[in-house]
Formats: C-alpha cells, structure tokens, sequence
C-alpha cells in the first residue's frame, strides 16, 4: 500500500578496465546494441519518470534489454541508481537497504530455497523480522490459503511442479504485506496453459490483497489483460504510459503500434493529403477520409500533407467485393486458426496480415482464399494511425 | 540384424566387460591380499624367494609386536585429530572464500583468484619447507597445530566451492537479500546448505588425503607420540633390514578405520570422488 514516485531514474553501467582500454585504442565507442553508450558506461535506463498511485497495477513490458528488469531492479534496491530520485510514500529510498524499503519481489526462476519447505520458505522472511511464532504461523496459513498451497506446506520445493513453486514464490511475498510487489516476468517459465491460468490467478490476487504491484513482462498479452497502467519501454527508454486501451487505441509512435496488439499492426508507406482542411490518407490506390476526432488532433498540431507510414491494425482490415478505392493485395499464406482465418499477404510491396472471421453473422461459411488470390481491403478513418517519418503519432 | 543376434551380440558384450572389470578388481585387490597374507608369514618366508603365497606357518604374534613397537593409540588419535580439524578448516575457510568469489564483487578479486589457481597448480612439496620454518618459528613442530597446518586453507576446495557456488542461480541469494538477511545470513542460512553434497565431497577428499599424506607429518613431527599412523608406520622401516611381516600388519592396524569408515559411508565416498573428478 504505498504511492511510488520515480524521478528521472537513470541506470549507466559503467566500462570494465578492459572496455576502456579497448575503446581508447580504438578512438570511438562501439556499440553492440541501441543503447546509448557514452564515456560513464552503457545506459540502461534513461530518465525515467513515473508516478504510480497506491494499489495500481503497472505493467513495464518491452523487449529484451530494453530496461525493464533493470528499473525493477532499482525499485527493489537490488541495483544502484546512477541518477534521479525514488520515493516510496513520499520518502526518498535511494540508499535505504532493500529490507527497509518494505518491498517483496517474485522471480522468473522463483528463487526459492530448495533446502526449506514450503511452510519454511514463506515462514523465512518473517522469522528474518524476529516475528511472533503465532502470527507466523497465522500468515503463513492465510496466503497459503488464497494461494490453494495449504496442501504442500510440507513439500520441498522441488516435489512442486513449476506453477505450484510460482505460488509459493508469490506466497513467500505477501505474507510480509509489502507496501510493493515487484513481479519479474513471473510468468515466462511456465507452459502456455499453465500460464493463462497463473495470469487470471493473479488477477484474482491482487483483488484479495492491498497492495501496488510493479508487474515486469515482455508478454503484451500479460500487460494488457493485468495492468491498469501500461509503461512500454525500448533502448532503456520509456515509449508511452497510458492504460491498456489508451495504448492499443493510440500508439504514441510506431513502435508502439507494432509492439502492441496481435498480430502486429500493419504499417504502409503512404500520403496525408489535406484537401479544403479536411486531412485523407492515400495508399495504392485507395483515398481514405480521416474520422472528425483524427481531423481535430491533426488539425490542432497544423500537420501539413507529407509522406507518412499509415498504420492499421489486421483486425480492422476490411474485405470488399467491389475493386474500386481499395487496396489490392495477393494472399501469400492462409493460416486457419478456427474461428477466423489469417492471411499474410502482400500490398503495396509491404506484408500485411488480415484477419477474416470464418462465418458471417448469419453463421455461414464465408469463401476462403488461397495463395496467390487477390484481396481487396479497405478500412475506415477512424482506424487509421498516421505516424510521422521520425517515427512519431502525428496527432500527439 | 535379426533380433536374435543382436541380443547375442550384446551378451558377449556383457561378458567381456565383466572380465575386464574383474581383471581391474584383481590387479586393486592384490596388494591388500598380499598385505594380509604376510602380516602371518614369518620374517624368513617373507623373504623367501621365490615368494610363497599363503603362509606355511600361521602366525598372529607380528601384530601384538607392531603394537609393541608403535604406539598405536596415540597415532590413532593424531590421525584423527589431524583430520578432524583440516576437514572443519577446509569446509569453513573454503566455504567462504568459495562464495565471496563466486557471489561478491570486490576490487583484486581476479588477482586473487588467480593466486589460488596458482597455488593450486604447483606441487605442495615446494611449501614444505617455508611451511616448515613458519611452524619451526613458532615453535610449535611436534603439535597438532603442525600437523593441521598447510591444510587450514585448501586452495582446491577454494576452487572446488566458487564452482559449487556459482552452480546457485543468483536470485537465491537476491531473493534472501530482499527478505532481509545480510550479507552473513545470506551465505550461512541460504547459501552453505545448498552445497550439502559439495561439501560432503570435500570433507571425504580432504580426510583421505590427510589420512594418506605421508611427507609432511614425517617432517613436522619428529617426537613418535605425535606422529600419524602413516609417519609412524614410515618408522618400522630400517635403513637395512626390514621386518616386513611386522611393518603389514602395522599397516593392516592403521588401515582399519579407514576401511571400516568406507564401509558405513560407501555411497558418499563413491559420489564424492564422482563428483570432484579427484581419480
């Protein structure tokens, strides 16, 4: 239960000796990945800033080594923090000791002692604190409970199978009643069922208990089904906050457009035209109005006609009978997935992907397509996303 | 291939394995046989050459006189305190230095490290003689301290340990670290339990090997009362004659713990010596 502030949070890792050496001889900084690399070291995290509210929900997702796990890291006190301040209810935690920082943290690998059982792994951290036996116990039993472990108190963790020990990391983290939970890609080394089912308990856990939950994963899925609040990150940069449906909705940039949704949003090179103040995209052949709110947005920012990368998402892509005013494209793939059908295809020298239910409203089949066959798609303006060269949302 | 001969062909693969294993088991087997056989000889059957195989004439007095000339107790004693300490001061000095090179970041920590592969690769009779001057210094050749000394820090159980260590995925003890332990707490509650077959390992390979070490007790401890059973048993051989009926079944007396001790603990020592690579 506790409001978190991160100001302007930077993580540099700094050059090994041997690094330095290497880069002195050579006259200028390599650089293997996007990270921005200056003479302190490697940045990881670059001015981060975001106020969680107590009892959100804050999703970090992004690629790998885009600087999530490292923010969380510094949340917990496990990592330094090269710049910027960290409150916790107002009180700045810099250099306060992990233990102090009244924090839990659940891991990929869920760390558990494999020495201790269950009751003794969730027991742990309170016997730490010098606790009361009874009230231990009283803990213990009760996120064993919400948990559904009661059963396996007495287990070592490696007579668990891996959703069971996930339950027991995250119960060896509430019982302490954190004013945070920091969760790190929790999730990641269970099965694809396994993992739908620890996604939905968790979702009931944070009902039951009181607390903020800084939630780490590079599944957009688990970020868009758990958090309230969404922070996407790429190249220890933050790409935009905003709750799951602000940022399905509207993407700040196209990376954003891309990392959300599946599958991926379909991007074309294409035209804003402005023609009697009223905005329309162009692209092979097809002239699309943009919808009133669009117009609003682009007409506030005075936007002028340019040559942009249009982005729809496959699921607001149109079959149309008619040719006329539509994009043409050639079905490389057809893939069956029950209820719809999705066809990889090419348009205007680009891949695009189509989502076409199997069956209509009326519940008949509607006709497939296969390789080689010609779609005619349209869309509408308000599903248009209009990105700027730089990369950037025109309308923000 | 029908089955039928496939199955024959792997018969007869059984069996040549069971005879080159037995062959093996005879060459290791022989010396103890032997050891046995003419701690009952007399000493001129000893000699006899050519060698006669079982004795002609049983007798069982060479074993009252190896206790006779030896003061078997006391070297048992030694030996045992010899090992019991360079065992605990192996464990714990290797446990630590294990995990602080395995766990921590600290500055010189790859020099250092180096200096235990070094010190690892070089033969230990080159330390004997520094060694020797500083217990000599110290004036405490002729004590157990002597005898526990070049084995109070072992670099290949340093090296053994930071292994072991760094098999432990680090969120463990960054999980324990979050729960609140120290950096103590981390290694003694959560980390040095973890290496329970590790450890077992080295306690086994570090007791034979003080069991066994023959050079440095004879140097250190010159006073009978204070040697182990290896240097006392060196003792029983003249520069001219020896009595080797004596000195076997000396041998066969100091022997005994050893292989009475491998008898209870079989599965560890096998598993141990696994699990070090050590033979």
């Amino acid at each position: 239960m506790a409001a978190l502030n991160l100001k302007g949070i930077t993580k540099i890792y700094p050059h090994s000796a041997g690094q330095k050496k290497a880069k002195r001889k050579k006259g200028e900084p390599e650089k293997k990945t996007n990270l921005q690399v200056t003479d302190q070291g490697v940045i990881a995290v670059q001015k981060f800033d975001l106020n969680i509210a107590d009892k959100e929900f804050i999703v970090l997702v992004g690629p790998s080594g885009c600087g999530k796990s490292t923010t969380l890291r510094m949340v917990a006190g496990l990592e330094e923090i090269s710049g910027g301040e960290l409150y916790i209810d107002g009180q700045l935690v810099n250099d306060v000791e992990p233990k102090n920082r009244d924090i839990a943290m659940v891991f990929q690998s869920y760390a558990l002692y494999p020495h201790m059982s269950v009751y003794e792994n969730m027991a742990f951290p309170l016997k730490l604190r010098k606790m009361d036996k009874a009230e231990i116990d009283r803990r213990v039993k009760e996120a064993a409970e919400i948990l559904d472990i009661t059963q396996y108190l007495d287990r070592k963790p490696k007579a668990l199978s891996g959703g069971q020990r996930q339950r027991v990391a995250i119960g060896r983290a509430i019982v302490r009643e954190p004013k945070v939970l920091l969760m790190d890609e929790p999730l990641s080394n269970l099965d694809a069922k396994l993992r739908n089912q620890m996604r939905a308990e968790i979702i009931k856990l944070r009902q039951k208990i009181n607390t903020t939950f800084i939630y780490v994963t590079h599944d957009q899925t688990e970020a868009m089904t758990l958090g309230d609040r969404i922070v996407i990150m790429k190249d220890g940069f933050i790409q935009q906050i905003g709750t799951p449906q602000e940022v399905f909705d509207h993407p700040a940039n196209i990376f954003v457009a891309g990392f959300i949704g599946m599958p991926q949003m379909n991007f074309f090179d294409a035209q804003l035209e402005v023609s009697g103040g009223k905005y329309a995209v162009s692209v092979g052949g097809c002239r699309v109005e943009l919808s009133a709110d669009k117009q609003a947005n682009l007409t506030a920012h005075k936007v002028p006609a340019q040559s942009i990368t249009l982005g729809v998402r496959p699921s607001h892509m149109v079959l149309s009978k008619e040719s006329g005013n539509t994009l043409t494209a050639s079905v490389e793939v057809a893939e069956m997935m029950g209820s719809e059908v999705h066809f990889h295809a090419n348009a205007n020298g680009r891949d695009v992907v189509v989502i076409v239910p199997t069956m209509d409203a009326k519940g008949e089949h509607i006709d497939t397509f296969h390789t080689g066959d010609k779609l005619n798609l349209t869309f509408s303006g308000s599903v248009c996303h209009v990105f700027g060269k730089d990369g950037k949302n025109l309308e923000f | 291939m029908n089955k039928r001969s496939l199955e024959a062909s792997r018969k007869r693969m059984t069996v040549y394995t069971y005879i080159a294993l037995i062959l093996g088991a005879l060459i290791m087997v022989f010396p103890f046989v032997w050891m046995i056989l003419t701690s009952l000889k007399t000493v001129p059957e000893s000699m006899k050459v050519p060698p006669t195989i079982f004795p002609q004439e049983m007798i069982v007095t060479n074993f009252g006189d190896a206790m006779k000339s030896l003061p078997f107790l006391k070297l048992y004693l030694n030996t045992g305190l010899m090992i019991f300490f360079r065992v605990i001061c192996a464990v714990a000095f290797s446990s630590m230095a294990g995990y602080a090179f395995a766990m921590l970041e600290f500055r010189g920590k790859k020099l250092l490290f180096g200096v235990v592969l070094v010190q690892m690769s070089l033969p230990s009779q080159i330390f004997i003689i520094p060694q020797y001057q500083m217990v000599a210094k110290m004036g405490l050749a002729n004590s157990i301290f002597a005898l526990v000394f070049p084995g109070i820090v072992s670099a290949f159980g340093v090296f053994f340990l930071r292994q072991t260590y760094m098999g432990i995925p680090k969120e463990i003890g960054e999980a324990a670290y979050l729960d609140g332990c120290t950096q103590w707490q981390t290694f003694y509650k959560v980390m040095f339990p973890l290496t329970g077959t590790s450890v077992a390992a080295l306690t086994i390979f570090t007791a034979v090997f003080a069991y066994s070490d023959l050079m440095w007790p004879l140097v250190v401890n010159s006073d009978l009362n204070m040697m182990t059973l290896s240097s006392g048993l060196a003792t029983l051989r003249g520069q001219f004659t020896t009595n080797f009926p004596v000195l076997m079944a000396g041998s066969l007396l100091a022997m005994l713990p050893m292989v009475i001790l491998y008898l209870i603990f079989q599965r560890q020592f096998i598993e141990g010596i696994a699990s070090t690579g050590g033979k």
